[in-house]
Protein backbone atom coordinates (compact mmCIF):
# COMPACT_ATOMS: atom_id res chain seq x y z
CA UNK A 1 0.00 0.00 0.00
CA UNK A 2 1.27 3.47 -0.86
CA UNK A 3 -0.26 5.91 1.61
CA UNK A 4 1.07 8.92 -0.27
CA UNK A 5 -0.89 8.03 -3.38
CA UNK A 6 -4.04 7.92 -1.28
CA UNK A 7 -3.91 11.58 -0.24
CA UNK A 8 -6.80 13.48 -1.70
CA UNK A 9 -5.72 15.26 -4.92
CA UNK A 10 -7.09 18.65 -3.93
CA UNK A 11 -5.09 18.56 -0.69
CA UNK A 12 -2.03 17.29 -2.57
CA UNK A 13 -2.36 20.26 -4.93
CA UNK A 14 -2.61 22.77 -2.09
CA UNK A 15 0.67 24.64 -1.55
CA UNK A 16 2.02 24.66 2.00
CA UNK A 17 1.58 28.04 3.63
CA UNK A 18 4.15 30.73 2.92
CA UNK A 19 7.46 30.43 1.18
CA UNK A 20 8.99 27.10 2.04
CA UNK A 21 12.54 27.76 0.92
CA UNK A 22 12.82 31.02 2.84
CA UNK A 23 11.29 29.50 5.97
CA UNK A 24 13.80 26.65 5.87
CA UNK A 25 16.67 29.16 5.87
CA UNK A 26 15.09 31.08 8.76
CA UNK A 27 14.79 27.89 10.78
CA UNK A 28 18.58 27.46 10.57
CA UNK A 29 19.28 30.98 11.87
CA UNK A 30 18.75 30.75 15.57
CA UNK A 31 20.53 34.02 16.41
CA UNK A 32 18.65 36.20 13.91
CA UNK A 33 16.85 39.32 15.07
CA UNK A 34 13.31 38.74 13.98
CA UNK A 35 10.66 41.12 12.76
CA UNK A 36 8.87 38.08 11.45
CA UNK A 37 6.21 37.09 13.90
CA UNK A 38 2.48 37.51 13.63
CA UNK A 39 1.76 37.52 17.34
CA UNK A 40 2.13 39.95 20.27
CA UNK A 41 5.35 39.97 22.29
CA UNK A 42 3.32 40.70 25.42
CA UNK A 43 2.55 37.73 27.59
CA UNK A 44 -1.16 37.30 28.35
CA UNK A 45 -2.08 39.74 31.16
CA UNK A 46 -1.72 38.02 34.51
CA UNK A 47 -5.34 38.46 35.57
CA UNK A 48 -6.35 36.37 32.53
CA UNK A 49 -3.73 33.69 33.14
CA UNK A 50 -4.77 33.51 36.77
CA UNK A 51 -8.40 33.06 35.82
CA UNK A 52 -7.34 30.10 33.65
CA UNK A 53 -5.34 28.59 36.51
CA UNK A 54 -8.20 29.14 38.94
CA UNK A 55 -10.64 27.38 36.60
CA UNK A 56 -8.32 24.36 36.60
CA UNK A 57 -8.10 24.41 40.39
CA UNK A 58 -11.88 24.49 40.59
CA UNK A 59 -12.01 21.44 38.35
CA UNK A 60 -13.57 23.09 35.29
CA UNK A 61 -12.06 20.46 33.05
CA UNK A 62 -15.10 19.26 31.11
CA UNK A 63 -16.65 20.15 27.76
CA UNK A 64 -18.62 23.35 27.60
CA UNK A 65 -21.74 23.69 25.49
CA UNK A 66 -20.92 23.47 21.79
CA UNK A 67 -21.34 27.17 21.16
CA UNK A 68 -19.15 28.04 24.15
CA UNK A 69 -19.78 28.94 27.80
CA UNK A 70 -22.99 30.88 28.13
CA UNK A 71 -21.21 33.28 30.47
CA UNK A 72 -18.52 33.92 27.85
CA UNK A 73 -21.03 34.52 25.07
CA UNK A 74 -22.90 36.93 27.30
CA UNK A 75 -19.66 38.82 27.99
CA UNK A 76 -18.85 38.85 24.27
CA UNK A 77 -22.21 40.45 23.53
CA UNK A 78 -21.58 43.07 26.22
CA UNK A 79 -18.05 43.73 24.98
CA UNK A 80 -19.23 44.19 21.40
CA UNK A 81 -21.96 46.54 22.54
CA UNK A 82 -19.60 48.50 24.79
CA UNK A 83 -16.87 48.95 22.18
CA UNK A 84 -18.75 49.09 18.90
CA UNK A 85 -22.36 49.73 19.82
CA UNK A 86 -23.46 46.53 18.09
CA UNK A 87 -26.28 44.39 19.46
CA UNK A 88 -25.79 40.64 19.25
CA UNK A 89 -27.58 37.92 21.15
CA UNK A 90 -25.94 34.89 22.71
CA UNK A 91 -27.33 32.64 19.97
CA UNK A 92 -25.73 34.86 17.35
CA UNK A 93 -22.34 34.22 18.96
CA UNK A 94 -20.10 31.18 18.54
CA UNK A 95 -16.87 30.54 20.42
CA UNK A 96 -14.24 28.83 18.27
CA UNK A 97 -10.69 27.50 18.32
CA UNK A 98 -9.03 30.73 17.26
CA UNK A 99 -10.30 33.10 14.61
CA UNK A 100 -8.98 30.58 12.09
CA UNK A 101 -11.62 27.99 12.91
CA UNK A 102 -14.34 30.61 12.67
CA UNK A 103 -13.11 31.55 9.18
CA UNK A 104 -13.15 27.92 8.09
CA UNK A 105 -16.63 27.37 9.55
CA UNK A 106 -18.07 30.43 7.87
CA UNK A 107 -16.66 29.45 4.48
CA UNK A 108 -17.76 25.82 4.79
CA UNK A 109 -21.23 26.79 5.93
CA UNK A 110 -21.75 28.97 2.85
CA UNK A 111 -19.65 27.63 0.00
CA UNK A 112 -20.25 24.72 -2.28
CA UNK A 113 -18.79 23.70 -5.62
CA UNK A 114 -19.06 26.49 -8.17
CA UNK A 115 -19.33 29.33 -5.69
CA UNK A 116 -16.86 32.17 -5.87
CA UNK A 117 -15.30 33.96 -2.90
CA UNK A 118 -13.64 37.31 -3.38
CA UNK A 119 -10.44 37.57 -1.34
CA UNK A 120 -8.51 40.85 -1.17
CA UNK A 121 -4.76 40.25 -1.25
CA UNK A 122 -2.17 40.67 0.20
CA UNK A 123 -3.88 39.10 3.19
CA UNK A 124 -3.61 36.35 5.75
CA UNK A 125 -2.92 33.00 4.15
CA UNK A 126 -5.89 30.88 5.18
CA UNK A 127 -8.83 32.21 3.16
CA UNK A 128 -7.91 30.69 -0.19
CA UNK A 129 -7.15 27.16 1.08
CA UNK A 130 -10.36 27.17 3.12
CA UNK A 131 -12.35 28.10 0.02
CA UNK A 132 -10.57 25.40 -1.99
CA UNK A 133 -11.28 22.77 0.67
CA UNK A 134 -14.94 23.75 0.62
CA UNK A 135 -14.95 23.14 -3.14
CA UNK A 136 -15.33 26.81 -4.06
CA UNK A 137 -13.17 29.12 -6.11
CA UNK A 138 -11.20 31.91 -4.51
CA UNK A 139 -11.07 35.06 -6.62
CA UNK A 140 -8.18 37.25 -5.48
CA UNK A 141 -8.54 41.01 -5.78
CA UNK A 142 -5.33 42.95 -5.46
CA UNK A 143 -5.14 45.93 -3.13
CA UNK A 144 -2.55 48.51 -4.04
CA UNK A 145 -0.08 50.76 -2.28
CA UNK A 146 -1.51 53.82 -4.05
CA UNK A 147 -4.91 53.05 -2.44
CA UNK A 148 -3.19 52.53 0.91
CA UNK A 149 -3.97 48.82 0.45
CA UNK A 150 -7.70 49.33 0.87
CA UNK A 151 -10.24 47.40 -1.13
CA UNK A 152 -11.76 49.91 -3.56
CA UNK A 153 -15.35 49.66 -4.83
CA UNK A 154 -14.06 49.70 -8.42
CA UNK A 155 -11.71 46.76 -7.88
CA UNK A 156 -14.47 44.85 -6.11
CA UNK A 157 -17.06 45.53 -8.81
CA UNK A 158 -14.72 44.08 -11.45
CA UNK A 159 -14.52 40.74 -9.67
CA UNK A 160 -18.20 40.22 -8.93
CA UNK A 161 -19.93 37.59 -11.09
CA UNK A 162 -23.23 35.71 -10.85
CA UNK A 163 -21.36 33.09 -8.86
CA UNK A 164 -19.98 35.42 -6.22
CA UNK A 165 -21.36 34.33 -2.87
CA UNK A 166 -18.97 35.66 -0.29
CA UNK A 167 -16.67 38.62 0.16
CA UNK A 168 -13.81 38.42 2.63
CA UNK A 169 -12.90 41.71 4.29
CA UNK A 170 -9.57 41.26 6.08
CA UNK A 171 -9.18 44.65 7.80
CA UNK A 172 -7.22 45.80 9.78
CA UNK A 173 -4.98 43.86 7.47
CA UNK A 174 -2.18 41.41 7.99
CA UNK A 175 0.37 41.97 6.33
CA UNK A 176 -0.16 45.55 5.13
CA UNK A 177 -1.48 47.21 8.30
CA UNK A 178 -4.19 48.86 6.19
CA UNK A 179 -7.53 49.81 7.73
CA UNK A 180 -10.87 50.64 6.16
CA UNK A 181 -12.54 53.69 7.64
CA UNK A 182 -16.30 54.19 7.71
CA UNK A 183 -16.48 55.97 4.35
CA UNK A 184 -14.47 53.20 2.67
CA UNK A 185 -16.69 50.52 4.15
CA UNK A 186 -19.80 52.40 3.07
CA UNK A 187 -18.51 52.45 -0.50
CA UNK A 188 -18.06 48.66 -0.37
CA UNK A 189 -21.51 48.25 1.15
CA UNK A 190 -23.02 50.21 -1.73
CA UNK A 191 -21.51 47.80 -4.25
CA UNK A 192 -23.00 44.68 -2.67
CA UNK A 193 -26.18 46.11 -1.17
CA UNK A 194 -28.53 44.87 -3.90
CA UNK A 195 -26.71 41.56 -4.44
CA UNK A 196 -26.81 38.22 -2.69
CA UNK A 197 -23.31 38.40 -1.37
CA UNK A 198 -22.45 37.55 2.23
CA UNK A 199 -19.46 39.09 3.99
CA UNK A 200 -16.84 37.47 6.17
CA UNK A 201 -15.27 40.39 8.01
CA UNK A 202 -12.09 39.24 9.70
CA UNK A 203 -11.58 41.84 12.42
CA UNK A 204 -9.09 39.96 14.56
CA UNK A 205 -6.92 43.11 14.71
CA UNK A 206 -9.91 45.37 15.41
CA UNK A 207 -8.66 46.36 18.86
CA UNK A 208 -5.39 47.55 17.33
CA UNK A 209 -6.04 50.66 15.25
CA UNK A 210 -4.21 53.96 15.49
CA UNK A 211 -6.59 56.48 13.97
CA UNK A 212 -9.87 56.52 15.82
CA UNK A 213 -11.82 53.48 16.82
CA UNK A 214 -12.15 50.50 14.49
CA UNK A 215 -15.41 50.42 12.52
CA UNK A 216 -16.93 46.94 12.21
CA UNK A 217 -18.41 46.24 8.79
CA UNK A 218 -21.58 44.99 10.51
CA UNK A 219 -22.16 48.51 11.83
CA UNK A 220 -22.58 49.87 8.31
CA UNK A 221 -26.23 50.46 7.49
CA UNK A 222 -27.92 47.28 6.28
CA UNK A 223 -24.81 45.10 6.44
CA UNK A 224 -25.37 43.30 9.75
CA UNK A 225 -27.83 40.83 8.23
CA UNK A 226 -25.24 39.56 5.73
CA UNK A 227 -22.04 39.80 7.77
CA UNK A 228 -20.21 37.31 9.92
CA UNK A 229 -17.64 39.12 12.04
CA UNK A 230 -14.62 37.04 12.99
CA UNK A 231 -12.71 38.09 16.04
CA UNK A 232 -10.65 36.53 18.77
CA UNK A 233 -8.51 36.92 21.84
CA UNK A 234 -5.12 36.34 20.22
CA UNK A 235 -4.14 39.83 19.16
CA UNK A 236 -6.17 42.12 21.43
CA UNK A 237 -5.45 40.24 24.66
CA UNK A 238 -2.12 38.68 23.67
CA UNK A 239 -3.61 35.18 23.88
CA UNK A 240 -2.38 33.49 20.69
CA UNK A 241 -1.43 30.20 22.32
CA UNK A 242 -4.83 29.83 24.00
CA UNK A 243 -6.44 29.37 20.58
CA UNK A 244 -9.67 31.16 21.24
CA UNK A 245 -11.76 33.10 18.77
CA UNK A 246 -15.38 33.82 18.02
CA UNK A 247 -17.84 34.62 15.30
CA UNK A 248 -20.88 36.88 15.50
CA UNK A 249 -23.47 37.03 12.79
CA UNK A 250 -27.02 36.30 11.61
CA UNK A 251 -28.61 33.51 13.62
CA UNK A 252 -29.23 31.01 10.77
CA UNK A 253 -25.64 31.24 9.59
CA UNK A 254 -24.19 30.97 13.10
CA UNK A 255 -26.44 27.93 13.63
CA UNK A 256 -25.05 26.34 10.45
CA UNK A 257 -21.49 27.06 11.56
CA UNK A 258 -22.30 25.58 14.97
CA UNK A 259 -23.33 22.34 13.28
CA UNK A 260 -19.93 21.92 11.63
CA UNK A 261 -18.18 23.05 14.82
CA UNK A 262 -20.01 20.51 16.97
CA UNK A 263 -18.99 17.60 14.74
CA UNK A 264 -15.42 18.72 14.04
CA UNK A 265 -14.40 20.33 17.33
CA UNK A 266 -17.13 19.80 19.98
CA UNK A 267 -16.22 22.98 21.83
CA UNK A 268 -13.36 25.40 22.25
CA UNK A 269 -10.94 24.59 25.11
CA UNK A 270 -12.62 25.12 28.47
CA UNK A 271 -9.68 26.67 30.36
CA UNK A 272 -9.28 29.34 27.72
CA UNK A 273 -12.97 30.14 27.84
CA UNK A 274 -12.87 30.82 31.56
CA UNK A 275 -9.76 32.94 31.09
CA UNK A 276 -11.49 34.83 28.27
CA UNK A 277 -14.40 35.79 30.53
CA UNK A 278 -11.91 37.57 32.77
CA UNK A 279 -10.24 39.18 29.73
CA UNK A 280 -13.52 40.74 28.60
CA UNK A 281 -14.51 41.84 32.10
CA UNK A 282 -11.39 43.45 33.41
CA UNK A 283 -8.71 44.06 30.81
CA UNK A 284 -9.81 47.10 28.80
CA UNK A 285 -7.05 49.17 30.42
CA UNK A 286 -4.35 46.64 29.67
CA UNK A 287 -5.47 46.30 26.07
CA UNK A 288 -5.35 50.07 25.74
CA UNK A 289 -1.85 50.18 27.26
CA UNK A 290 -0.66 47.58 24.74
CA UNK A 291 -2.31 49.48 21.89
CA UNK A 292 -0.51 52.66 22.84
CA UNK A 293 2.79 50.84 23.04
CA UNK A 294 2.25 49.34 19.56
CA UNK A 295 1.44 52.81 18.27
CA UNK A 296 4.79 54.16 19.50
CA UNK A 297 6.66 51.27 17.95
CA UNK A 298 4.73 51.76 14.73
CA UNK A 299 5.92 55.35 14.47
CA UNK A 300 9.51 54.33 15.15
CA UNK A 301 9.33 51.64 12.49
CA UNK A 302 7.72 53.78 9.79
CA UNK A 303 10.13 56.67 10.35
CA UNK A 304 13.13 54.34 10.42
CA UNK A 305 12.18 52.72 7.11
CA UNK A 306 11.37 56.04 5.43
CA UNK A 307 14.65 57.54 6.64
CA UNK A 308 16.48 54.81 4.71
CA UNK A 309 14.72 55.94 1.57
CA UNK A 310 12.19 53.11 1.39
CA UNK A 311 8.68 54.08 0.42
CA UNK A 312 6.38 53.01 3.19
CA UNK A 313 2.70 53.80 3.39
CA UNK A 314 1.31 54.72 6.81
CA UNK A 315 -0.22 51.58 8.32
CA UNK A 316 -2.99 52.39 10.78
CA UNK A 317 -3.88 48.97 12.11
CA UNK A 318 -2.56 45.59 13.32
CA UNK A 319 1.19 45.51 14.11
CA UNK A 320 2.78 45.36 10.69
CA UNK A 321 4.58 47.72 8.39
CA UNK A 322 4.73 46.85 4.69
CA UNK A 323 7.59 48.80 3.10
CA UNK A 324 8.11 48.87 -0.66
CA UNK A 325 11.56 47.45 -1.40
CA UNK A 326 11.24 47.38 -5.19
CA UNK A 327 13.60 50.37 -5.57
CA UNK A 328 16.46 48.01 -4.67
CA UNK A 329 15.80 45.91 -7.74
CA UNK A 330 15.31 42.68 -5.82
CA UNK A 331 12.33 40.40 -5.47
CA UNK A 332 10.74 40.23 -2.04
CA UNK A 333 12.10 36.78 -1.46
CA UNK A 334 15.64 37.74 -2.55
CA UNK A 335 15.50 40.79 -0.29
CA UNK A 336 14.34 38.76 2.69
CA UNK A 337 16.91 36.01 2.07
CA UNK A 338 19.80 38.45 1.58
CA UNK A 339 18.79 40.52 4.62
CA UNK A 340 18.70 37.38 6.69
CA UNK A 341 22.06 36.02 5.57
CA UNK A 342 23.92 39.35 5.50
CA UNK A 343 22.44 41.14 8.52
CA UNK A 344 20.60 38.38 10.36
CA UNK A 345 17.28 40.18 10.36
CA UNK A 346 14.17 38.15 9.55
CA UNK A 347 11.26 39.77 7.71
CA UNK A 348 8.57 38.04 5.66
CA UNK A 349 8.48 38.39 1.84
CA UNK A 350 5.25 40.05 0.71
CA UNK A 351 4.67 37.23 -1.76
CA UNK A 352 3.79 34.93 1.15
CA UNK A 353 0.50 36.84 1.32
CA UNK A 354 -0.68 36.38 -2.24
CA UNK A 355 -1.28 38.75 -5.12
CA UNK A 356 0.25 42.20 -4.92
CA UNK A 357 2.83 41.20 -2.33
CA UNK A 358 5.77 41.26 -4.72
CA UNK A 359 8.00 44.25 -4.09
CA UNK A 360 7.08 44.43 -0.40
CA UNK A 361 8.15 42.80 2.84
CA UNK A 362 6.24 42.53 6.09
CA UNK A 363 7.97 43.86 9.21
CA UNK A 364 6.23 43.16 12.49
CA UNK A 365 6.58 45.65 15.31
CA UNK A 366 5.45 43.26 18.01
CA UNK A 367 8.92 43.70 19.52
CA UNK A 368 10.55 45.96 22.09
CA UNK A 369 11.69 49.40 20.92
CA UNK A 370 15.27 48.31 21.53
CA UNK A 371 14.87 45.26 19.33
CA UNK A 372 13.21 47.38 16.64
CA UNK A 373 16.00 49.97 16.73
CA UNK A 374 18.71 47.32 16.38
CA UNK A 375 16.85 45.75 13.46
CA UNK A 376 16.38 49.15 11.80
CA UNK A 377 20.12 49.90 12.08
CA UNK A 378 20.90 46.63 10.35
CA UNK A 379 18.28 47.10 7.63
CA UNK A 380 19.61 50.62 6.99
CA UNK A 381 23.12 49.23 6.56
CA UNK A 382 21.78 46.59 4.18
CA UNK A 383 19.76 49.08 2.12
CA UNK A 384 22.73 51.44 1.89
CA UNK A 385 24.92 48.61 0.60
CA UNK A 386 22.45 47.50 -2.06
CA UNK A 387 21.17 50.88 -3.15
CA UNK A 388 21.88 51.71 -6.79
CA UNK A 389 23.45 48.32 -7.47
CA UNK B 1 1.94 64.48 26.21
CA UNK B 2 3.79 65.04 29.49
CA UNK B 3 2.14 62.11 31.20
CA UNK B 4 2.96 59.84 28.30
CA UNK B 5 6.59 61.01 28.33
CA UNK B 6 6.74 60.26 32.06
CA UNK B 7 5.24 56.80 31.58
CA UNK B 8 7.78 55.96 28.89
CA UNK B 9 10.79 57.42 30.74
CA UNK B 10 9.81 55.70 33.94
CA UNK B 11 10.37 52.42 32.13
CA UNK B 12 13.40 53.43 30.07
CA UNK B 13 15.11 56.71 30.88
CA UNK B 14 17.81 56.20 28.26
CA UNK B 15 15.56 57.08 25.34
CA UNK B 16 16.67 60.32 23.70
CA UNK B 17 14.32 63.24 22.98
CA UNK B 18 14.66 62.35 19.28
CA UNK B 19 13.53 58.77 19.90
CA UNK B 20 10.70 59.92 22.16
CA UNK B 21 9.59 62.39 19.50
CA UNK B 22 9.32 59.59 16.93
CA UNK B 23 7.42 57.37 19.33
CA UNK B 24 4.95 60.13 20.15
CA UNK B 25 4.63 61.56 16.66
CA UNK B 26 5.92 65.01 17.63
CA UNK B 27 9.11 67.05 17.30
CA UNK B 28 12.36 66.65 19.18
CA UNK B 29 12.14 70.29 20.31
CA UNK B 30 8.68 69.78 21.81
CA UNK B 31 9.85 66.73 23.75
CA UNK B 32 13.02 68.45 24.98
CA UNK B 33 10.99 71.43 26.14
CA UNK B 34 8.48 69.22 27.95
CA UNK B 35 11.27 67.30 29.70
CA UNK B 36 12.97 70.51 30.74
CA UNK B 37 9.74 71.79 32.27
CA UNK B 38 9.23 68.51 34.09
CA UNK B 39 12.76 68.75 35.45
CA UNK B 40 12.34 72.41 36.45
CA UNK B 41 9.06 71.61 38.21
CA UNK B 42 10.81 68.79 40.07
CA UNK B 43 8.45 66.24 38.57
CA UNK B 44 11.42 64.42 37.09
CA UNK B 45 13.90 64.10 39.95
CA UNK B 46 16.57 61.99 38.32
CA UNK B 47 17.51 59.24 35.90
CA UNK B 48 18.65 56.10 37.64
CA UNK B 49 19.73 52.56 36.97
CA UNK B 50 17.83 49.75 38.62
CA UNK B 51 20.45 47.33 39.97
CA UNK B 52 19.89 43.83 41.23
CA UNK B 53 22.74 43.76 43.76
CA UNK B 54 21.86 40.19 44.63
CA UNK B 55 23.51 39.15 41.38
CA UNK B 56 26.78 40.97 42.06
CA UNK B 57 29.62 40.01 44.41
CA UNK B 58 29.04 43.12 46.50
CA UNK B 59 27.69 42.47 49.96
CA UNK B 60 24.39 44.26 50.31
CA UNK B 61 21.79 43.87 52.99
CA UNK B 62 18.47 45.62 52.81
CA UNK B 63 15.95 46.03 55.59
CA UNK B 64 12.55 47.54 56.10
CA UNK B 65 12.20 49.23 59.47
CA UNK B 66 8.84 50.24 60.77
CA UNK B 67 8.97 53.03 63.31
CA UNK B 68 6.40 54.45 65.69
CA UNK B 69 6.99 58.03 66.70
CA UNK B 70 5.46 60.76 68.79
CA UNK B 71 4.30 63.59 66.58
CA UNK B 72 5.70 66.97 67.65
CA UNK B 73 3.69 70.10 68.13
CA UNK B 74 3.97 72.26 65.04
CA UNK B 75 6.05 69.85 63.03
CA UNK B 76 3.94 66.71 63.21
CA UNK B 77 6.01 63.80 61.94
CA UNK B 78 8.14 65.83 59.54
CA UNK B 79 10.98 66.73 61.90
CA UNK B 80 11.66 63.14 62.95
CA UNK B 81 11.33 61.94 59.38
CA UNK B 82 13.87 64.51 58.29
CA UNK B 83 16.36 63.48 60.95
CA UNK B 84 16.00 59.91 59.69
CA UNK B 85 16.13 60.47 55.93
CA UNK B 86 19.29 62.55 56.14
CA UNK B 87 21.33 59.43 56.89
CA UNK B 88 22.82 58.10 53.62
CA UNK B 89 22.11 54.52 54.74
CA UNK B 90 18.41 55.35 54.58
CA UNK B 91 17.14 54.79 51.05
CA UNK B 92 13.47 55.59 51.50
CA UNK B 93 11.13 57.00 54.14
CA UNK B 94 7.33 57.19 53.97
CA UNK B 95 4.67 58.20 56.47
CA UNK B 96 2.09 55.44 56.68
CA UNK B 97 -1.41 54.95 57.95
CA UNK B 98 -2.01 51.98 60.24
CA UNK B 99 -0.21 50.45 63.19
CA UNK B 100 3.11 52.27 62.77
CA UNK B 101 4.11 55.68 61.43
CA UNK B 102 7.27 55.57 59.31
CA UNK B 103 8.31 52.94 56.79
CA UNK B 104 12.08 53.21 56.42
CA UNK B 105 14.23 51.35 53.95
CA UNK B 106 17.87 50.91 55.01
CA UNK B 107 20.79 49.33 53.18
CA UNK B 108 24.19 48.28 54.45
CA UNK B 109 27.07 45.88 53.87
CA UNK B 110 26.10 43.38 56.55
CA UNK B 111 23.33 42.36 58.93
CA UNK B 112 25.51 43.62 61.73
CA UNK B 113 25.94 47.04 60.16
CA UNK B 114 22.22 47.54 59.58
CA UNK B 115 21.32 46.27 63.05
CA UNK B 116 23.87 48.60 64.63
CA UNK B 117 22.53 51.54 62.65
CA UNK B 118 19.04 50.88 63.92
CA UNK B 119 20.02 50.39 67.53
CA UNK B 120 22.51 53.26 67.68
CA UNK B 121 20.92 55.88 65.47
CA UNK B 122 17.22 55.27 64.94
CA UNK B 123 15.96 53.67 68.15
CA UNK B 124 17.43 56.24 70.59
CA UNK B 125 16.31 59.22 68.50
CA UNK B 126 14.06 61.74 70.26
CA UNK B 127 10.44 61.07 69.45
CA UNK B 128 10.98 57.46 68.37
CA UNK B 129 8.84 55.15 70.46
CA UNK B 130 9.69 51.81 68.90
CA UNK B 131 11.34 50.20 65.87
CA UNK B 132 10.80 46.90 64.15
CA UNK B 133 13.44 45.60 61.75
CA UNK B 134 12.64 43.25 58.83
CA UNK B 135 15.56 42.06 56.71
CA UNK B 136 14.96 41.46 53.02
CA UNK B 137 15.71 37.85 52.11
CA UNK B 138 14.96 38.00 48.41
CA UNK B 139 13.62 40.61 45.98
CA UNK B 140 11.03 39.34 43.56
CA UNK B 141 9.89 42.59 42.02
CA UNK B 142 10.92 46.21 42.48
CA UNK B 143 10.03 49.39 40.61
CA UNK B 144 7.66 47.32 38.44
CA UNK B 145 10.55 45.13 37.29
CA UNK B 146 10.57 41.41 37.99
CA UNK B 147 13.91 40.33 39.50
CA UNK B 148 13.45 36.58 39.35
CA UNK B 149 11.90 34.17 36.88
CA UNK B 150 11.81 36.61 33.99
CA UNK B 151 9.59 35.37 31.15
CA UNK B 152 11.56 34.70 27.98
CA UNK B 153 10.41 35.42 24.44
CA UNK B 154 9.68 31.93 23.23
CA UNK B 155 7.98 32.87 19.99
CA UNK B 156 8.88 31.23 16.69
CA UNK B 157 11.13 33.35 14.46
CA UNK B 158 8.48 33.59 11.75
CA UNK B 159 4.74 33.11 11.93
CA UNK B 160 2.22 34.36 9.36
Amino acid sequence: MNIESMISPHIEAMPPSGIRKFFDIVAEMKDAISLGVGEPDFVTPWAIREAGIYSLEKGHTHYTSNAGLKELRRELCRYTKRHYGLDYAEDETLVTVGGSEAIDLCIRALIRSGDEVIVPEPSFVCYKPCVTMAGGTAVPVETREKDEFRLTPEALREKITDRTKLLVLPFPNNPTGAIMEREHLEAIADVIRDKNIAVLSDEIYGALTYKGRHVPFASIDGMKERTVTINGFSKAFAMTGWRLGYAMGPKPLIAAMLKIHQYAIMCAPTTGQYAAVEALRSCDDEVEAMRREYDRRRRVMVKGLRDMGLSCFEPLGAFYVFPNISSLGMTSEDFATALLTEEKVAVVPGTAFGAGGEGFVRCSYAYSIRNINTALERIARFVERHKGK
Amino acid sequence: MKNEILQILERDSRLTPAQLATMLGTTEEAVAAAIKELEDDKVILGYRTLVNWERTDRDNIAAIITISITPQRGDGYDKVAERIYKYPQVKAVSLMSGSFDLLVSVEGKSLQEVAMFVSEKLAPMDGVISTNTHFTLKTYKKENVIFTGIEQDDREVITL
